[in-house]
């Protein structure tokens, strides 16, 4: 079952951190409108995070719940994609990462809703949902922001440049997804990629940006070698937990 | 509470005089708990107030949402985490729903912002203070929203319309706010000793602030009688402080703490839970802009605001090149 | 407001509550249909840039809590008001914008009274 255990943990890891980070806006956005859909988009994502880390807890079987898995796992034990653990920066990064990311989480929500695993196509299936959502929110702001002032452009553009060697992490595939994709549990990312370029460069035309091309793509996140950023949002995220054990929130 | 800057606000006289009927005729309407309405006839005093007060409980509502903020990425547990993001959330829309009030009297929510921005608003002094342990944000959730229901319930019924359904949105939304913090004072209370030491402590720091957000006792308050004319304001600040420690004493009781007040007792006769001196000097120095948070609050409202104004400069130039383009 | 809408209300300094230099977002009136498929009704206001930002910002702020099944965003200076007054009360005239966003209009010093 290890590979079931990992492939889940890899999912909520990455809504638990991409939910992490929006979370941080709060009293911070452009508009307080956006405070509001920001944290709307969080609450979303980290309910499929509690949602999928429940589940890998019981597939698991040794007892570790959704606070065991968030709040006790170091950052080379974290699985999530390195596109969502990158910093907000400023608001074409935010939302830049979030079209990156929703424009490949909708399809993949809506394939893995037909999941052999009757759990995991039943989270799937309300996270398309949201996913939709989102995918709808950023790519408005990014047309917004790509096609707005020259300088909402261009901080648009350099957003882009620093997050696309990101989105390559999105379609890989390893040796314990392969399995779980032959049984009709997971999701096969690399079937995803025309769908997500084709949404993401619909968008892009439509905001006026360029994709860099010939990018060398990142990697490393689903085998927990992380950048630099995750240990300290880890290590705030996790401060209570480590500095009184045992204790209960 | 949302009169604290109304202090020693003179009643407005800048207005051209009234025709004589009409005021006789508006104060009739209020008699009659009918509801004004934004385009119905108000005296201008009544105009100024209203909005003096609604936009002071909306930059309440937003700066408030800075002290609990400040522990969202620290919250210890994914529920803990959830429930705080969505109080807080919940906050910028309170907010957003009183700017939206506000805007209905003629002024607008830049014009709101850019007051309190530059210092010329006021906005509840308990916002003033920081919050240095996860116990802080049950201590808020607890006391603070405690005593903001308490004065809420109330303007439910205020006479002007779109405040009080504002006030009702609010209140519907606030009912786990009060539940969710006095839920994270129980755990802790019931937790190891470290976590109960960091609730006491809580305790100690938010109590009197938070007597004192119901504002100066009536007998030094220069609150305007217009204010109870016009059934904008129901009760007296001394009314509401009152029933707010009747309410919460048994609670902290329940919880095992230890109240900072070595006169407060139970009085048989009234009913009454009787309580110390407050520091009303602490209350106007903070005021004042003294408090350990002032400056800090409104330097990041300015921070957000001055980095999001490429963001709405973006969404207008865009909105605006649609409309040229549809119109080519 | 005036019929053009919002766009960009460019505020005179002077007038305004001291130094402001940015164009406001307009304001649209939001109204919910809830579950329950009555009628459209006003809950209130958002601030935003067009159409489809008022959209997404009335589903934000005024449907989290499963409130909407359909959602109608209109532009406040669009929406035209009976006048609420009996007619000895008529201090307004009638037609008047329900709401006073407030605007300044330039003026040429030439025109004269004005």
């Amino acid at each position: 079952m290890a590979p079931l255990f990992d492939y889940t943990l890899r999912l909520a890891d990455s809504a638990l951190i991409l939910g992490h980070r929006l979370s941080e806006w709060l009293g911070h956005a452009p508009l307080l409108e956006e405070d509001l859909a920001l944290g709307n988009i969080a609450l979303d994502l980290i309910g499929e995070a509690r949602a999928l880390y429940a589940y890998a807890g019981t597939v698991e079987g040794q007892g570790r719940d959704e606070d065991a898995l968030a709040y006790k796992r170091d950052a080379g034990q974290f699985r999530n994609l390195l596109l969502v653990e990158q910093p907000n920066g400023d608001f074409a990064v935010t939302i830049t990462r979030q079209l990156l990311y929703s424009a490949f989480a909708h399809p993949f929500w809506r394939a893995l809703a037909q999941s052999r695993d009757a759990t995991l196509a039943a989270i799937a299936a309300k996270a398309e949902k949201e996913s939709a959502y989102h995918l709808r929110h950023a790519g408005e702001w990014l047309i917004r922001l790509g096609d707005g002032t020259a300088e909402s452009h261009g901080r648009a553009q350099r957003a882009l440049d620093a997050l696309w060697p990101y989105a390559g992490e999105l379609f890989e595939t390893d040796a314990v997804e392969a399995a779980l994709i032959a049984e009709g549990i997971a999701v096969d990312p690399a079937a995803l990629r025309p769908d997500w370029e084709r949404t993401v460069q619909a968008i892009l035309a439509e905001a006026t940006l360029a994709a860099p091309a010939g990018t060398w793509m990142q990697s490393g996140g689903r085998s927990g070698r992380h950048s630099e950023h995750l240990g300290h949002l880890l290590a705030s995220m996790q401060f209570l937990q480590r500095a009184y054990p045992g204790a209960s929130w | 509470m949302y009169t604290q800057g109304l202090l020693h606000a003179k009643e407005d006289d800048r207005a051209a005089p009234e025709p004589a009927g009409a005021l006789a005729r508006f104060q009739a309407r209020i008699d009659a708990e009918e509801k004004i309405e934004p385009n119905d006839w108000m005296p201008a005093a009544y105009r100024h107030t209203l909005i003096r007060m609604i936009s002071q409980h909306a930059h309440s509502e937003i700066v408030g949402m800075l002290p609990e903020g400040n522990w969202i990425t620290r919250a210890p547990s994914l529920r803990r985490k959830a429930a705080l993001i969505a109080k807080v959330q919940d906050e910028g829309g309170h907010g957003l729903y009183l700017y939206a009030a506000a805007e209905t009297l003629g002024v607008s929510r830049e014009e709101l912002v850019e007051q309190l921005l530059a210092g010329k608003a006021k906005y509840s002094s308990i916002f003033n203070y920081p919050t240095l342990t996860w116990a802080d944000i049950g201590a808020i959730g607890w006391l603070v929203d405690g005593a903001a229901i308490m004065n809420q319930i109330p303007l439910c019924r205020c006479s002007y319309g779109p405040y009080a359904r504002a006030m009702i949105r609010i209140c519907k939304e606030e009912s786990f706010h009060q539940r969710q913090g006095f839920e994270i004072m129980l755990t802790l209370a019931r937790g190891t000793d470290e976590q109960k030491a960091m609730a006491q402590d809580a305790l100690e720091r938010w109590w009197w602030p938070s007597l004192m957000m119901f504002g100066p006792s009536d007998a030094q308050s220069q609150h305007s009688d217009a204010s109870l004319r016009w059934k904008i304001k129901r009760f007296s600040n001394d009314e509401l402080r009152q029933k707010f420690v009747d309410a919460t004493v048994p609670q902290g009781h329940f919880l095992g703490l230890t109240f900072p007040d070595p006169d407060l007792r139970y009085d048989a006769a009234s009913g009454h839970w009787l309580f110390g001196a407050i520091d009303w000097a602490e209350f106007r120095n903070v005021l004042a802009g003294n408090g350990p948070c002032n400056r800090q609050r409104l330097e990041q409202r300015r921070k957000a605001h001055e980095d999001g104004e490429w963001v709405r400069a973006a969404a207008l130039a865009y909105a605006e090149k649609r409309r040229a383009r549809a119109a080519a | 407001m005036g019929a053009r809408g919002g766009a960009c209300l460019c505020r005179e300094a002077a007038g305004a509550g001291g130094g402001m230099s940015e164009a406001p977002m307009p304001l649209w009136e939001v109204f919910i249909r809830s579950r329950n498929g009555l009628a459209h009704k006003h809950v209130g206001s958002v601030h935003a840039a067009d159409a489809a930002m008022a959209l997404q910002a009335a589903r934000d702020v005024y449907t989290r809590r499963g409130e909407g099944l359909s959602l109608w965003v209109v532009p406040s200076s669009a929406i035209t008001a009976s006048d609420p007054a009996e007619k000895d009360m008529m201090f307004e005239p009638t037609a008047s914008k329900i709401y006073r966003h407030p605007t300044f209009y330039k003026v040429p010093d030439d025109v004269g009274n004005m």
